[in-house]
């Protein structure tokens, strides 16, 4: 297998072409803050309710 | 052990997951992210288990953010001739300012000075140059060195200090830069090393300069940005691929690693949907603006956490990559066979294919040796002594062919004394 080949070269998908762009780039397909109201909207949504209470809990125990 | 090669188990009080061996920085991306596929799948199941009402978060990150954190190991063998003391010289320099393109971010700090946010999620906890710990007085320098192969040949190099990146750029970075400085240190392709005057306080500073400009001051009096150095390991690793070759993911390594150094340059904002610590850096602007948080609020703490979940419709950065807003190098296809499938050109292959055809014949499976029960009268050990061997291209048609685990080890050769003789 060559890189190459694998990374660009199986670009008849959608997924192919979409990763020649950001190479040149730099960049994803859509900029990060594109249309931010939905994006804060969304991660208000996955947010737990209770914040405070979920980062409190949060703690490790042992491990490295 | 599972069916792609990985290592899945507890450690003290978390899950961790270990890919399979790979001989390239772009499949480690693809049998990283499968490990994320494969714990939010297992935190499913958990959950099934649970009563009505609870719920399993699984965060793939390197802190609690309350003074404990938790590593990301890194593994590569490294030729055994290449003196460690200068392993170690050409390392410290390239793990400090790495943290500028490869930190996963992080909000507050566990150490002095005070920072509200920062690039790395592991620099605070950080406390020698060089030494076997992992837990207590961390080192920069791991010398931890089972190498799980020849250990005439090969040295483990053990690092540590990383962060765990949800960016695939990131994690291609991440690993594929410092195989190719590897690369240049065993081919003496390097400048003198840059000798840090600090390189602990270094760690720091990096991990707290969001504008990536902070000098950072050398033993020899000059001052360089954590760019400046990653600028110059690029450069030689380039001159390096240049003279002897590319191999397999050099090309895609060494045109992100420039690429990412120009972007930081130019406005490390645009870092964000490449490199984990500025993405998270501008989803947290964007949300304290609209909802007035200050910059350690808990509520900001939450989105830092849930950035990490490894769970495709609540992780943050799963919602982000979804909708297009993060790069991406794999493909969900081939993400998902390798849940399944190990890498074809490591003995990962016959260690995960072996458990996939045999399970029943398994008796134990790790890094160097399967040991199978064939119904005889003692167990039989394959050694893999050897990471190369036990590829697809040589042990594929002899598993496929095989009927069960006695006739695979009559045609492995019938011996139980194989070592390193495997294929």
């Amino acid at each position: 297998m060559s890189g190459s080949g694998r990374i660009g070269g199986e670009g008849t998908s959608e997924r192919g072409r979409a990763e020649e762009e950001p190479l040149v780039a730099g960049r994803p397909p859509r900029d990060l803050l594109d249309g931010v109201d939905d994006l804060l909207d969304e991660i208000d949504e996955v947010l737990e309710e209770n914040a405070e209470e979920f980062v409190r809990g949060y703690v490790q125990k042992g491990g490295q | 052990m599972l069916t792609n090669g990985a290592r899945l188990y507890v450690d003290h009080a978390h899950p961790e997951y270990a890919t399979p061996e790979c001989t390239n920085a772009r499949d480690l991306v693809v049998w990283d992210v499968a490990g994320e596929r494969i714990m939010a799948a297992a935190g499913r199941r958990a959950e099934e288990l649970l009563p009505p009402g609870h719920a399993v978060h699984l965060h793939k990150n390197n802190t609690d953010g309350k003074g404990a954190a938790y590593g990301t190991h890194e593994n590569y063998l490294v030729a055994r001739r290449v003196p460690f003391g200068l392993l170690t010289r050409h390392l410290l320099p390239m793990f400090v300012s790495r943290v500028a393109l490869t930190g996963a971010g992080r909000v507050g700090s566990d150490a002095e000075p005070a920072a509200e946010f920062q690039l790395s999620q592991r620099a605070d906890f950080f406390e020698a140059e060089v030494g076997l710990e992992t837990t207590v007085r961390r080192p920069l320098m791991n010398t931890r060195d089972e190498p799980h192969a020849d250990p005439d040949r090969w040295r483990r190099l053990h690092v540590i200090n990383g962060d765990a990146n949800l960016c695939e750029v990131a994690t291609l970075i991440k690993v594929g830069a410092l195989l190719l400085v590897l690369r240049a240190v065993e081919a003496s392709a390097l400048p003198e090393p840059l000798a840090l005057a600090d390189p602990l306080a270094a760690f720091r500073s990096v991990s707290r300069d969001t504008s990536l400009r902070a000098p950072l001051e050398l033993v020899d009096g000059r001052r360089m940005t954590a760019l400046d150095i990653q600028e110059s390991y690029a450069e030689a690793c380039a001159d390096l691929v240049a003279r002897d070759g590319a191999r397999e993911g050099d090309d895609l390594v060494l045109r992100w690693w420039t690429r990412l150094i120009e972007l930081g340059r130019d406005d490390p904002g645009r870092l964000a949907g490449t490199v984990d610590w500025a993405t998270k850096l501008a989803l947290i602007e964007a949300f304290r603006a609209r909802h007035g948080l200050g910059p350690t609020d808990d509520r900001v703490r939450m989105v830092d956490l849930q950035y990490h979940d490894v769970r495709r419709d609540r992780g943050l950065h799963h919602r982000l990559a979804a909708a297009g807003r993060v790069v991406r190098l794999t493909t969900d296809e081939e993400v998902e066979r390798a849940v399944v499938e190990p890498p074809a050109d490591t003995r990962a292959w016959f260690r995960g294919r072996c458990i996939a055809r045999f399970p029943e014949a398994v008796v134990a499976a790790g890094w160097d040796s399967v040991v199978l029960d064939t119904g005889g009268e003692a167990l039989v050990r394959i050694p893999l002594d050897e990471p190369s061997r036990g590829t697809r291209e040589r042990v594929g048609d002899l598993l496929d062919a095989a009927a069960d685990a006695m006739d695979l080890v009559a045609r492995l050769g019938g011996s139980p004394a194989l070592p390193g003789q495997l294929a």
